[in-house]
């Protein structure tokens, strides 16, 4: 066993200042220990792509990536991001051009309200990098966490085929 | 959400000393659970402990053949893992069948052990709930109560284990590898799940501070063979209302080797023994895979609303022995 040592300091339960790295620029907040990712992206950097929907992890519309890894910011505290890198979808267009993935979702019409596109795309780009979109089961199964209620399914499944078959120009590998 | 304080450690030792030390608090990993509930106000801690950068997140084949899972290994990376798919399909489908890609990437093994029924009474901080506050009663007894259990009840909490890796644990007579301040030990993953009894509020054999640290799963050349079945209302990112864990041996027309779990229809892991013992040795027919699943149900204990479970369950196990006999067969 490891010796005991000290651990970090308590933060909070009030405001404490947080250092995050969102799309690669660095931020400081004061929110409480208790906010969450999502809810520092939204109201304390203005960051509104990642959507709220159900706040509890079950519909992905808040999807992003902490470390490269998708996952749910509702379920994530800003505080326990500190030292990761996190990327929404406002980190996903380069010097104004957009994703390939952004581009093929616009294309195939792979939406309607759009409320949930932010965490789709944030998902389908990562589903490309995992290499889980072999098959149209396998987009289905793997894209099942971002719930989509226009039922824009076939679409969004076009929209990852474009991207993953280079249809129209579009890089192969379109991770960063 | 209530407010809570926040620190983070970074070895085994201070984590299990600063949790132990404080009533009050919890640890926090990859938070699926935990920061849903605090949030629903069902859970009480006021101070989370991150132990995400815990060095306990490894997988690794002892040499034995047993592969050690770390607490804090993701459910995806577990999943993906060469070895768990190899040895152990069983496993790796059970957890690819659980959850979201997203939640699969957050959430840990340990974590999922540990996490917290889907009962719309539990979950609801208004409602009668013997295990979140005990005596007040059941509200799932007489209430809305088709997702609730038909094994392993009690009159006290009708709740359904949610996990489905646990239900591949069991049947793998996995160990629970836990740590305190006083050393180390380890629990069967059949007795680390506990009965509702008359004390639903008591899941585990756990005291505060405990920290899983690994899961291990022994050699077992059957499980070469095996599958989760899992039968849910929508294909995908939804719980079982019923399921199966199985690993087959056949040998001669006859059952050599059989291990059954059953998932969505039990307050706990449902390790089914009394249907491994019928099908230890008997033909490998789909006559024998109905006698055993009617035995395994035999004590069910139905609700008004999930009657259909008993049924369920019993075609759920005769189709993943089918299943698997029909494998074994040409392989």
């Amino acid at each position: 066993m490891v010796a005991s040592r000290l651990p970090d300091a308590v933060q909070g339960p009030g405001p404490v200042d947080v250092v995050l790295n969102v799309n690669g620029a660095t931020h400081v907040v004061r929110i409480e220990p208790r906010v969450s990712l999502l809810d520092c992206l939204r109201d304390h950097m203005n960051l509104t792509g990642a959507k709220k929907g159900c706040n509890q992890g079950a519909c992905g519309a808040c999807t992003v990536w902490v470390d490269k890894r998708r996952v749910v910011a509702c379920l994530t505290l800003a505080i326990a991001c500190e030292g990761r890198d996190i990327t929404t979808i406002e980190g996903m267009a380069v010097d104004g051009s957009l994703h390939p993935m952004q581009k093929a979702f616009l294309s195939e019409d792979a939406f309607q309200c759009g409320y949930c596109t932010p965490g789709q795309i944030m998902s389908a780009v990562a589903l490309l990098a995992e290499g889980h979109a072999g098959s149209d089961a396998e987009i289905g199964e793997w894209m099942s966490g971002n719930i989509c209620r226009c039922a824009a399914y076939p679409n969004i499944r076009t929209a990852i085929r474009d991207v993953r078959d280079g249809v129209g120009g579009v890089r192969k590998d379109a991770t960063r | 959400m209530r407010p809570v304080s926040y620190s983070r450690v970074s070895d085994v030792a201070t984590a299990i000393a600063t949790v132990a030390a404080d009533p009050t608090s919890a640890y926090l990993a990859g938070g699926t659970t935990k920061i849903d509930m605090l949030r629903i106000y069902a859970e009480p801690s006021q101070r989370l402990v991150d132990i995400n950068s815990l060095p306990i997140d490894h997988i690794e084949v002892q040499p034995d053949g047993a592969v050690r899972i770390g607490g804090l290994a993701r459910m995806n990376d577990v999943a993906l893992a060469p070895v768990v798919v190899d040895r152990f399909p069983v496993l790796s489908e059970a957890l690819l069948l659980g959850a979201s890609a997203q939640l699969r990437n957050m959430a840990s093994m340990g974590g999922n052990m540990m996490q917290r029924v889907r009962c719309s009474y539990f979950r609801d901080a208004e409602a009668r709930c013997n295990k979140r506050e005990p005596g007040t009663g059941c509200g799932a007894i007489g209430g809305v109560n088709r997702g609730h259990a038909v094994l392993g009840t009690s009159p006290h909490c009708i709740a359904t284990h949610p996990s489905d890796a646990a239900v591949a644990l069991v049947a793998l007579d996995a160990m629970i590898h836990v740590q305190n301040a006083a050393g180390h030990h380890a629990i069967a993953a059949d007795d680390f799940f506990l009965l509702p009894g008359d004390t639903p509020e008591r899941e585990h054999p756990l005291n505060h501070g405990d920290l899983i640290t690994a899961i291990e799963v022994p050699p077992l050349a059957a499980a070469r063979n095996s599958l989760y079945l899992k039968v849910r209302d929508r294909e995908s990112y939804e719980f079982a209302l019923a399921s199966a864990a199985c690993a087959l041996t056949v040998e001669d027309g006859t059952v050599a080797e059989v291990r059954l779990a059953l998932g969505g229809v039990a307050t706990k892991p449902w390790r089914a023994r009394a249907a491994e013992h019928l099908l230890r040795g008997a033909p490998a027919t789909r006559e024998t895979f109905a006698r055993a699943a009617a035995a395994e149900l035999a004590g069910a204990v139905p609700q008004p609303m999930n009657a259909f479970k008993v049924e369920l369950a019993q075609r759920t196990i005769i189709r993943a022995l089918e299943t698997l006999t029909a494998r074994g067969a040409v392989s």
